[in-house]
């Protein structure tokens, strides 16, 4: 078979892992660290060979009368609990998985490498890499799923390494509280997204994604017109799906356990909480997307949602003066565009551009959000602090430093010829072809996403030096830069990919090279204002914060109580307190738990009582002389013969 | 006039009642062993009896008696050997203050 | 088993069983005890005898009397000095025992009377049972022959030989 060799990229991690996990303690650092580090650069050399042989090889079956083919490589039984109840776990190849393979194994790479140097001399070094070989693991698993039980099993892997990697610091309370609340945000989102697939899964009686997509009305038409609450079933149960995703991917209102997240090693936070495990649940939608079509209320929702998000969550950023916050919201919000795009995309509308963009602005700000999450590693290594108080003037000591994430900023805010800009580009194309209300909101969003980032950079690199005292910071070690300028290299020349051959929609290459052409071509109605609204956010930025002075101060004054409120994230987490504490906790959980303390342990109690007390008092019977137990003996047997004699009479 | 079915059963029966009595009663425990073997002999006796005036042209009973001596040998050797190794350690043998295993 | 000797010798038996049987279990000296029990279970075979039953009356005399009676008198040699006499017996423990024993019989009596009065047959018609015979069937496998129960007794006595020899051994 062509891709038979496919299985290695999940088996090398895994592997790894367990090699790693049981005999890493008996290892150097240095060769766990080197391990982790060569499986990695296999699994990535695998996944381009594997991604190149599927885009550009001339083998049978990847094109058939112009349609690239999604191709199942494996598809084995894993368990079977009936005849129609089969659970299988398998390989599929098709654009986006093999877009995502690309995408995760250079960024698992690049942050194997970066963490030699940035985790260097850590306690539990072995330990940090046998997880993240567990994440990588997962995480492949995941997008190359062919059913969406299999999706779901790899979906609660990512989870389980995601709460293993934020709890690494595991002797420090907020880690721990961050793991914890991670963990369970995204259980909790989880549950919907399991009734989701057994509502579509107990109707359409397949796992199949094949089965799913390839006819979806077929699909929601065995629902056959049952509804619930006023809605069709299949929308239950997509919307219960994308709930899953909205959790993994940090939609509001279940976006608050991202932030915490950032507690965990800065590399954990580019892989995982940037750039691979947060874009599951757009890749999510992305798959069953010919399913989403066929409900478009479902798809209003999602737009709705994304679109909140990001504005919330650019708002919130533009005010953080933690510098991973900061990228931890602009993460929320760049993940936002994507949902977004996937919400406003329909066929009708350029070959649904939108979902070419979701899908093109996942890779690029995968790219570029590792490399700004990888630099402030870099910064953070250097001044010991996450504040952007404690930083300032840097340009001087890190100047590699200093220019790949400029790099970075500039692309993410959206100024060509950076990556972030064409793929920014096609999602506003797509939000206006859809409505000019959301391309208009999009626009605004991204001209503060330029803002915030701006801000950043400029209070970390200019604005004015703090005292370093005698500990001046320098430039990071090679295994740190690299990555750092690998990243910043691929960020400039992303934006070029003629992505849209590659990743569309309805999977055409060659048949309408037509209306390839129209998508390809740049639209540059949408790209001026898009350009010009950035270029503001940066002048304004540049304007506030090059040099110290009193100006943002006074603006926060101005507006004392926004400012407040955005600082402490518009009060979700105060929000969530009260509901799960008072609420929830107070209301419902302590009288159940008084019920189950004195009522059943109660009655369980009073019998063990009864039991006792009646044990004392007939235990002087137990006494020891052989003779009364005979004389009780007999004459029981005695009475036992009369009783049975009288009955027989 | 012969002997019938009664007469035999009715001494018999008093063996098994003084059988019953000695073993509740006597504190000695090699005596409440003799005890045993009376009621024991008293079943013997029966089986025979009832043998051999239903069924006169069978053997079953006393085969059956037969191994209830084997028997009877057999666990009076066991215990005796029990006995002994109580009054080793008790240095005597009384029933009433062998009472450890109780509660 | 015809005449006036028969009916004579029964009730000798009968007597020497009653006589003795009580004696055995209300007798304060050990050794008497022992005695006593000898003469009851000599009364025994004596009612084997007479029922016909010559080689049971046998084994009765020689496991019974010649075997365990020698085990219980090296007993009580062993455990106790000559002339030891037992506490005489408390009035509430005699009531125990004389209730198990008097209701024990008195439940049997009425059965006996109400079932076993009609209940005919004589030991005048029995079968005569030769050594032959009786060999056979204590070595066969046949119905109503006993070879598994014999080796079963055989490998028994074995164990409480041994099983002996384990407990009354000196640490």
């Amino acid at each position: 078979m062509e891709f038979s060799y496919s299985i290695l990229v999940l088996a090398l991690p895994l592997l790894t892992f367990l090699f790693l996990g049981l005999v890493g303690m008996k290892l150097s650092h240095k060769v766990a660290g080197v391990i982790g580090t060569v499986a990695m650069g296999v699994v990535a050399t695998i996944s381009y060979a594997i991604a190149l042989t599927y885009f550009f090889g001339d083998g049978q079956g990847q094109i058939v009368d112009g349609v690239r083919q999604q191709i199942v490589v494996f598809d084995a039984t894993w368990l079977q609990f009936t005849d129609f109840l089969t659970i299988k776990l398998g390989v599929l190849l098709d654009p986006i998985s093999a877009m995502m393979l690309i995408v995760i194994t250079t960024v698992s790479f690049m942050v194997h490498l970066y963490s030699l140097g940035y985790m260097h001399g850590e306690k539990g070094f072995q330990r940090y890499y046998a997880f993240l070989s567990l994440f990588s693991f997962s995480m492949l698993g995941l997008v190359v799923a062919t059913n969406i039980f299999q999706m779901y099993i790899f979906w609660e892997l990512v989870g389980v390494s995601s709460y293993l990697l934020i709890g690494f610091y595991y002797t420090k309370p907020e880690a721990v509280a961050a793991s914890k609340k991670a963990f369970i945000v995204t259980r909790f989102a989880d549950l919907g997204f399991l009734i989701g697939i057994l509502i579509l899964s107990f109707y359409s009686q397949t796992f199949n994604f094949l089965d799913l997509t390839t006819s979806p009305e077929a699909v929601v038409a065995t629902a056959g017109g049952a509804t619930f609450l006023g809605c069709s079933v299949m929308a239950w149960a997509l919307a219960l799906i994308f709930m899953g995703g909205a959790g993994k991917s940090a939609m509001f209102p279940l976006h608050i356990w991202l932030p915490d997240a950032m507690e965990g090693p800065t590399p954990v936070s580019a892989l995982i909480h940037a750039a691979t495990m947060v874009v599951a649940g757009v890749y999510l939608v992305a798959r069953l997307f010919p399913l989403y079509l066929c409900e478009p209320g479902v798809l209003e929702l999602i737009t709705f949602i994304g679109a909140v998000t990001a504005l919330y969550a650019a708002i919130v950023a533009c005010v953080q003066s933690d510098i991973k916050r900061v990228l931890a919201f602009s993460t929320i919000s760049q993940i936002a565009f994507m949902i977004t795009a996937l919400g406003v995309a329909r066929p009708e509308y350029h070959e649904g551009v939108g979902y070419m963009a979701s899908m093109f602005h996942l890779f690029t700000h995968a790219m570029f959000k590792a490399l700004l999450f990888l630099g402030a590693g870099a910064i953070i290594h250097a001044v010991h602090s996450n504040e952007v108080k404690a930083m300032g003037g840097l340009r001087k000591y890190m100047p590699i430093c200093n220019i790949t994430f400029l790099i970075g900023c500039l692309a993410i805010a959206g100024i060509p010829p950076f990556s972030g800009f064409f793929s920014k580009d096609e999602i506003v194309v797509a939000a206006f072809a859809n409505s000019p209300v959301w391309g208009a909101w999009l626009l605004a969003v991204a001209g503060m996403t330029a803002f915030y980032m701006f801000r950043v950079y400029y209070l970390i690199f200019w604005w004015n030096e703090p005292d370093y005292g005698h500990h001046t910071p320098h430039e990071a070690p090679a295994t740190m830069t690299i990555p750092l300028v690998v990243l910043a290299a691929v960020s400039c020349v992303a934006g070029f990919f003629p992505f849209a051959d590659y990743v569309t929609y309805n999977r055409v290459t060659l048949e309408h090279p037509s209306l390839l052409h129209n998508v390809m071509h740049l639209n540059w109605s949408a790209a001026i204002p898009s350009i010009i609204v950035a270029l503001l956010g940066i002048a304004l930025a540049t304007k506030l914060y090059k040099k110290e002075n009193a100006v943002p101060a006074k603006m926060a004054d101005s507006c004392r109580n926004l400012w407040t409120a955005a600082y402490h994230r518009f009060y979700m987490d105060e929000l969530y307190q009260f509901i799960t504490h008072r609420i929830i906790f107070g209301l419902i959980c302590k009288p159940i738990a008084w019920f189950d303390r004195h009522i059943i342990d109660g009655t369980m109690n009073a019998f063990a009582h009864v039991t006792h007390w009646a044990s004392a008092q007939i235990k002087g019977l137990q006494s020891g002389l052989v003779q009364n137990y005979v004389w009780v003996y007999f004459v029981g047997a005695l009475l036992l013969a009369v009783i049975t004699w009288i009955c027989i009479i | 006039m012969e002997p019938s079915i009664l007469c035999y059963l009715i001494p018999s029966l008093i063996m098994f009642g003084c059988g019953v009595y000695g073993f509740i009663t006597r504190r000695n425990m090699l005596a409440i062993l003799i005890s045993l073997e009376l009621m024991l002999n008293a079943v013997d006796i029966n089986f025979v009896v009832f043998n051999r005036f239903l069924y006169p042209g069978e053997f079953e009973g006393m085969f059956f008696t037969l191994f209830a001596i084997a028997l009877a040998a057999a666990e009076t050797a066991l215990v005796i050997a029990i006995i002994i190794n109580i009054f080793r350690m008790a240095k005597n043998l009384d029933i009433s203050e062998i009472s450890k295993m109780k509660f | 088993m015809e005449s006036v000797g028969n009916i004579v010798m029964y009730f000798i038996i009968a007597i020497a069983i009653i006589v003795f049987s009580v004696l055995t279990v209300t007798s304060r000296r050990i050794l008497r005890t022992a005695t006593y029990l000898l003469f009851v279970l000599f009364a025994t075979a004596g009612i084997y005898f007479q029922l016909g039953y010559e080689f049971l009356g046998a084994v009765q005399i020689a496991v019974y009397a010649g075997g365990i009676m020698v085990l219980f008198v090296f007993a009580i040699l062993l455990t106790h000095k000559p002339g030891d006499k037992a506490e005489p017996l408390t009035s509430q423990k005699k009531a125990l025992g004389l209730t198990a024993a008097v209701l024990g019989v008195a439940a049997c009596s009425y059965a006996l009377v109400s079932f076993a009065v009609n209940a005919c047959g004589s030991a005048a018609d029995s079968l005569e049972l030769d050594m032959a015979r009786l060999g056979q069937m204590l070595m066969g496998t046949e119905k109503y022959q006993y070879l598994l129960p014999f080796e079963a007794i055989s490998v028994l006595l074995l164990a409480c030989i041994i099983g002996g020899i384990v407990v009354a051994r000196k640490k």
